[in-house]
Order: C-alpha cells, then sequence, then structure tokens
C-alpha cells in the first residue's frame, strides 16, 4: 500500500476548532469539568454530538472525549438481581447481552431499533440518556423499565429515578458539573409483561411514534400497575398516567384497553408533526401503537406465572 | 494549531501521525492517508458511505475525530482485494450480481456487510436489507446489493 497526500493543502474541517482532552477516568472527568465549566462538552459515543458539530450547531471550545475509560463499560447483575451498566457501554453490546435479554427484556426488545448498526456499535447508553433525545428510544425505555440513573458529581454520587430524569428537550437533571455513569433496570417479576412497539419508514430511522410497555399482573390476572412511555409524542418522553391508571385494578379486556389507548393517544401525548407524519397520523400511530403493545405485554405478564 | 499523536493500524499497517484534533476520521483516510476510496456522502451520519471498520466493527468514519482511532485497528476498502485483478470475494459478488451502478456508496456498503457476513453466514433477505438499512444507495434500488450479498453468503458455504 501506498501512502501518499493526495491533497497537500488543507482539507476543510467540518467542525469548528477545539481543545480536546482524552479522559483518564471519572474523576479526572470531573476535575476537567470544573476546570472549563460550560465551554466544554463530554463526548461520549459521538453519534449525535459530533453530526451537532459538524454542522456547526454546537460549537464547544473544550471536548472531553469519555472513550479512553474502559471503568465506564460493562454491563453486570446486581446481588438483587438488577442489570446494572456502564454509561459508556455501546448499544451494540446491550443488543447481543444475554443478560439484557434476560433481565432487561424491554431494553433488549428496544435495541434494534436504534439507529443503524454501524451507529450502535459507536453510541452509547449513557450518551443517550443524558443527550434526551424526544425521539431516542432509551429515555422512553429507561421510564418504563423503572430505572435509574447514577449521576457522579463534586460532592459526590446520587441516584436518580428515570421518570425524574428528563426535564423535557435535549435536558435533563444532571447539574452542570455532573456525569451519568451507570444504569440499572430493577429485575422483573414473574408477572410483569413488557412491549416495544415503533413505526418509522425504515427500519433505523426516527420514529415516527414508538410506546415502551411495562404491566404488572395479580394472581387473578388484573392490572396491579402499568407503565406507557412516548417517543415522539412531546418535549420530551410523555408518560401516560390516565391511561395507565384507567387499567390498574382491572382485568386487561379487549374494550379497556382500546380505551386507555385512546385516552393516551387523544389525549396524554403531545405529538409536533413533521414531513414524514402529521399530527392526526402520529395520534393514531399512538393508538394502534398501544393497542398493540398492551395486549403482548399482558399476554406476557398472564403467560409467564403459567 | 494544537495538534496530537496518534498511532494506529491502517489495514494491517502501523501508521504514525499529527492530527489536528478537529479532524474527522474521514478526511483524515482520504486526505493525509491517500485513501480515498473511503467516501464522504452526508457526512453526519446519515449515508453511510464512510463506513470503515474500527477494530472489525463497521462505524461511521465522519462521526469519529481522527485523534480517536489511536491505538484502534482500522480497515477500510483498500484492505479488501491484494489486487485488482484479485478481488475480495465479497466484492466479486457485488461484480457479478451488478450490485453497483455509480459506484459512490459501494464502499460502504462492503465495509458494512463484510463484519454482518461474518457473524451471520447464512442471512435472510430481510436480515440483509436489515444490515444495509444504514447505507443510501441512490442507483440500484438495493435489489442487486441484496443479490450481491446473498452470492456472498452462498460462496461462503462451498
Amino acid at each position: 500500500m501506498v501512502l501518499y497526500n493526495a491533497y497537500p493543502s488543507d482539507p476543510a474541517m467540518k467542525p469548528p476548532p477545539f481543545k480536546y482532552i482524552a479522559a483518564e477516568s471519572v474523576e479526572h472527568t470531573l476535575e476537567l469539568m470544573e476546570e472549563h465549566g460550560e465551554a466544554a462538552k463530554l463526548l461520549a459515543g459521538g453519534q449525535s454530538l459530533i453530526p451537532a458539530m459538524n454542522f456547526r450547531v454546537l460549537q464547544p471550545s473544550v471536548l472531553i472525549d469519555l472513550n479512553r475509560i474502559e471503568d465506564l463499560e460493562y454491563i453486570r447483575r446486581a446481588d438483587d438481581g438488577a442489570l446494572v451498566v456502564g454509561a459508556m457501554t455501546r448499544q451494540r453490546d446491550l443488543e447481543q447481552s444475554h443478560d439484557v435479554e434476560r433481565v432487561a427484556p424491554l431494553l433488549y426488545e428496544a435495541m434494534p431499533h436504534i439507529a443503524h448498526p454501524q451507529i450502535r456499535t459507536r453510541g452509547t447508553i449513557g450518551g443517550s440518556l443524558a443527550h434526551a433525545d424526544p425521539a431516542a428510544e432509551l429515555p422512553a425505555v429507561a421510564i418504563a423499565a423503572g430505572a435509574s440513573m447514577k449521576a457522579s458529581g463534586p460532592i459526590g454520587d446520587r441516584w436518580i429515578e428515570a421518570k425524574d430524569f428528563f426535564e423535557g428537550m435535549f435536558s435533563t437533571a444532571l447539574g452542570p458539573n455532573e456525569m451519568l455513569v451507570e444504569v440499572t433496570f430493577p429485575a422483573m417479576t414473574s408477572q410483569t409483561g413488557w412491549r416495544f412497539e415503533e413505526t418509522s419508514r425504515r427500519r433505523g430511522d426516527y420514529a415516527m411514534m414508538g410506546v415502551a410497555v411495562e404491566v404488572m399482573v395479580d394472581d387473578e390476572g388484573a392490572c396491579k400497575e402499568a407503565r406507557l412511555v412516548y417517543l415522539n409524542a412531546g418535549d420530551g418522553p410523555i408518560e401516560a398516567e390516565n391511561a395507565a391508571a384507567m387499567l390498574c385494578g382491572e382485568r386487561p379486556t379487549q374494550e379497556l384497553i382500546a380505551a386507555a389507548a385512546a385516552e393516551a393517544a387523544d389525549h396524554e401525548i403531545d405529538p409536533m408533526g413533521n414531513v414524514h407524519a402529521s399530527i392526526d397520523f402520529q395520534r393514531h400511530l399512538a393508538r394502534v401503537l398501544t393497542e398493540r403493545a398492551l395486549l403482548k405485554a399482558f399476554a406476557r405478564g398472564g403467560n409467564s406465572k403459567t | 494549531m494544537e495538534t496530537h499523536a496518534v498511532a494506529f493500524t491502517i489495514n494491517g499497517q502501523a501508521h504514525r501521525g499529527e492530527v489536528e484534533p478537529r479532524m474527522l476520521l474521514s478526511d483524515y483516510l482520504r486526505h493525509e492517508l491517500g485513501l480515498t476510496g473511503t467516501h464522504v456522502g452526508c457526512e453526519h451520519g446519515v449515508c453511510g458511505a464512510c463506513t470503515v471498520l474500527l477494530d472489525g466493527q463497521p462505524v461511521r468514519s465522519c462521526l469519529m475525530l481522527a485523534v480517536q482511532a489511536d491505538g484502534h485497528e482500522v480497515s477500510t476498502v483498500e484492505g479488501l482485494a491484494s489486487s485488482p485483478e484479485d478481488l475480495h470475494p465479497l466484492q466479486q459478488a457485488f461484480w457479478e450480481a451488478h450490485g453497483l451502478q455509480c459506484g459512490f456508496c459501494t464502499p460502504g456498503f462492503l465495509m458494512t456487510l463484510l463484519p454482518f457476513l461474518e457473524e451471520n453466514p447464512q442471512p435472510t433477505e430481510m436480515e440483509i436489507r436489515e444490515a444495509i438499512s444504514g447505507n443510501l444507495c441512490r442507483c440500484t434500488g438495493y435489489q442487486n446489493i441484496v443479490e450481491a450479498a446473498l452470492l456472498a453468503a452462498e460462496g461462503r458455504q462451498e
């Protein structure tokens, strides 16, 4: 192979200049964040940040690269059976993990819907959650699965429930000098059912509408608890609490499921519409996907105890 | 201008260089190493033309900084064939099935399908279509690309 300089003049650079620092550890990252303040951005998988920098929509003057911190890449089982995932774990590794399949099947089911294989090999769970794109799958899954996030900051670590973590479009409960380091998905009971559904024009594209569902069923087959969380349905992951309340304490008949789906689709979500899907169509999708997801989830929650 | 030293393996050969941190891996491959087989289409992670292998896994080289390749193994389309007369079996399958017209997207398709066929040697047509969902082709309608992938998979069985 011949190596030569085909274009001796400077090639055009897409992103604006920045200072690059490869962080060595969480402690090092926290020091760097303290030192550089708002000028700094954390670089995880880069599958959203780098495009934004290529467009020069974002122009951080300091980039703190987390990709050398091997301590943040892990998938473990906790003593209580929960699934514990390091923030820099690649989406591709989650997609191929038997532990994820066994302990967090809702997460497992959603993984192939996240962009394309070449994105998932770089994209990380922590990067997607901290980015908090309302159209992303992982925030909705995290809330539906009852996940909790571990944040490290200058005064130590704290845990944030997924439902409290997302604060609207591209914003989270993380403080300015805090970073997401770990995500825990609690183990499911045998009477938990789940389903992830989304519709996109092509596998891997942004969903026109999507929903993550977890339900818990009691011994009589009635719904004990339900969480329905939508993506691309508002300015963040949207939880349909009224629809869930309609289901709780009741046997999940076809009629009840249809009524709950209509409540969520017509009143609880707040889709914005786009070139691919009008608001009416998004609501239609939400209704259909919710019915499908609930039927499947209740079947799983009921079947697993027999 | 701040630069960083990088050392990585490119198509099996050791490489050392100095790089400005904002240089994308795609631009480094093309402009510094002259490996212009890696094409850049959209440069924001949509078209897949710039797909290369990083430690054997397909990645978008326009969504990585060259400085991040330090210590890793990078493989590009130039590493596939030993000579123009001796194509890689996957390239040969593209040739035989007419899996390309203008050829702009082809390096990305090849570098996407290469690790896919290694992981899944007997894919269905549907699995192939999912595997290449992150690569855009404006000429072929994908039909012959899928045919080429199936042909390459058959070839591996023999």
